[in-house]
């Protein structure tokens, strides 16, 4: 079984997370005075090289993200950290920035200082008004200390839109529009915030650089698994023994997290299914669990990593009661920009409804699988092309579940 | 009560700041007055469509009065599976109102809300965006006494 280990939480329980010295006695800005030492390019090869990839959803290599930025010549260019953590089940941006704010703030000034960007913004969501004090503070005290050097750091609360956590939707309400999201290209890296380069990461992305900056590309590649290296952090709810989060390396199974650090199933019941991810994430059956939780190997069997929030289900739960509650959420959520998302999310909770309630047929179950099939390849963005996931992939899995509800 | 005027006074000289105008605004009145748009409107130099476009796509801001202490419910999967509805059902009994609606006496206003990242202790219900987690129906009335 994997063992817990800590790299984004290295000082998680071990430090005041509203003490910029007791961050500074652990080591704390040591990282960015090294990156400072080096030259830009040196800071954006040693990132790349290590292999990070974005943990907001994406997996893109962090590195040669910051390499279109830095680049790209302009006036003016920022650091965007994605705090907006929307998807169901996820919670870990907030321990990390509860626990270790200062990590955070350390790794957008590394990143300013690598692609020439003198502004950052942190997008935090809206329900997270008690985190973002914590933020501030820790904000504060880097300036007074002058740590930050010219970096500037500002934060931004949402307003309760799951699809705000979209990278240029998000722009998009920095900018204090409606949080639709644009056409890509051009990508944030060119044109982002302001029409300016701009480097969206996700909070976990940024809290793993000092660590690299500091240890160094070769230490970081040798942990977890060879092409998705590092750790990530799990967060479990529903049905499992340890509702909490865990920090484990890459190459851990979905059988380590939900049996080994998750304990199991609540009341000795028998496990149903797990999704990962968030609630855009497929199901995943018990033949299934013993797949590493990599990006790739996640993406192989039809699932995503995604977040890393896990959810998990015993024998008792109802799948097609908590497939019409997802398509729900996605119909709320569907920002109207694009007609397959607008209307196909409405189509596709109808439907579940009717199943749910015992009315559906045989048919209806082929119509949304079709409807599920278009939306994923003809939607704008991720959210209306992972909205049928959930659903493509009970139906897969868990078929028999749809056929005893089915007229 | 500052006056919401005062509040985007303070706001509209930051680029893009109208929905934490918005949010401070909310802070003080847990609504956004309609007059409000159009003051926004015009310090934040946009039309007033854009200002209302943008109050209305978040589902956090509201336009138009509602109860003072906002309880919002949440009914994302996680807490769906852990009893979300009988939580549901015990507040609205508790209040005398049903979700969307305010109590008589403007105290309290019932919402539904997706995921608010407590997952850990579902089913999880917000009151002016503070977090009560692990919840039971019995535990309603001690919370909501609170804010009485
Ligand atoms: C609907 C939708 C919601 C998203 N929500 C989030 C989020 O809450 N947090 C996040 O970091 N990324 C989210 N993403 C991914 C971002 O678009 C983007 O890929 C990410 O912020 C890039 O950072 P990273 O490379 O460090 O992962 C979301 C994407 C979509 C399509
Ligand atoms: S896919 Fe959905 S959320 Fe994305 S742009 Fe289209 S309507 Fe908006
Ligand atoms: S699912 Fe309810 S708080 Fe996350």
């Amino acid at each position: 079984m994997a063992e817990e280990k800590r790299i984004v939480l290295r000082n998680y329980g071990k430090i005041d997370p509203l003490s910029i010295d007791d961050y500074i006695n652990a080591g704390g800005y040591k990282a960015l005075e090294k990156a400072r030492s080096m030259g830009q390019k040196e800071v954006i090869d040693e990132v790349k090289n290590s292999g990070l990839r974005g943990r907001g959803g994406a997996g893109f290599n962090a590195g040669t993200k910051w390499g279109f930025s830095y680049s790209t010549e302009a006036d003016q260019k920022y650091v965007v950290c994605n705090a907006d953590e929307g998807e169901p089940g996820t919670y870990k941006d907030r321990i990390i920035m509860e626990n270790d704010p200062q990590s955070l703030l350390e790794g957008m000034a590394i990143c300013g200082y690598a692609i020439g960007a003198t502004k950052g913004f942190i997008y935090m969501r809206g329900e997270y008004p008690y985190v973002a004090e914590i933020v501030q503070k820790a904000i504060d005290q880097a300036k007074a200390k002058g740590v930050l050097g010219g970096f500037d750091i500002e934060i931004r609360l949402g307003a309760g839109a799951y699809v705000c956590g979209e990278e240029t939707a998000l722009i998009e309400s920095i900018e204090g529009h409606r949080g639709e999201p644009r056409f890509k290209p051009p990508y944030p890296g060119v044109a982002g915030l302001w029409g300016k380069p701009t480097v969206v990461n996700n909070v976990e992305t940024l809290a793993n650089v000092p660590v690299i900056i500091e240890k160094g590309a070769d230490w970081y590649k040798s942990i977890g698994a060879a092409n998705y290296p590092g750790t990530k952090v799990f967060t479990l709810s529903g049905d499992v023994v340890n509702k909490t989060f865990f920090e484990l390396p890459t190459d851990a199974t979905i059988r380590d997290v939900v049996f080994g650090m998750g304990g199991g199933i609540v009341g000795g019941k028998k496990f149903k299914a797990v999704q990962i991810g968030g609630t855009s994430g497929g199901f995943i059956p018990e033949s299934l669990l013993d797949t590493p939780v990599d990006f790739d190997s996640m993406a192989k069997i039809g699932a995503t990593l995604g977040s890393g929030a896990v959810f998990v289900m015993d024998e008792d739960t109802d799948l097609i009661d908590v497939i019409e509650r997802i398509t729900k959420f996605f119909e709320h959520e569907s920002c109207g920009k694009c007609t397959p998302c607008r209307e196909g999310t409405k189509r596709m909770h109808e439907i579940l409804q009717k199943v749910n309630g015992g009315n559906g047929t045989a048919d209806d179950i082929a119509l949304s699988e079709k409807l599920g099939k278009v939306m994923s390849r003809a939607c704008l963005c991720g959210l209306g092309q992972a909205a049928p996931a959930p659903f493509l992939t009970t139906l897969e899995h868990f078929k028999a579940d749809y056929d005893a509800k089915l007229v | 009560m500052a006056d919401f005027k005062d509040i985007i006074k303070e706001y509209q000289h930051i680029p893009g700041g109208i929905i934490e105008a918005y949010n401070a605004i909310q802070k003080e009145y847990s609504y956004i007055p309609e007059d409000a748009i159009a003051v926004a409107a015009k310090a934040f130099k946009v039309s007033k469509a854009e200002a209302y476009g943008v109050a209305s796509f978040y589902s956090y801001l509201k336009i138009g009065e509602r109860g003072k202490n906002v309880i919002r419910i949440c009914e994302s999967a996680p807490c769906h599976i852990a009893g979300a509805d009988e939580v549901i059902e015990a507040l609205e009994k508790e209040l005398g109102i049903k979700m969307g609606e305010s109590t008589a006496d403007g105290k309290f206003a019932l919402e539904f809300a997706e995921c608010v990242g407590q997952c850990q202790s579902t089913p999880v219900i917000t009151i002016n965006r503070k977090p009560y987690g692990d919840l039971t129906p019995e535990k309603i009335p001690a919370i909501l006494a609170e804010y009485k």
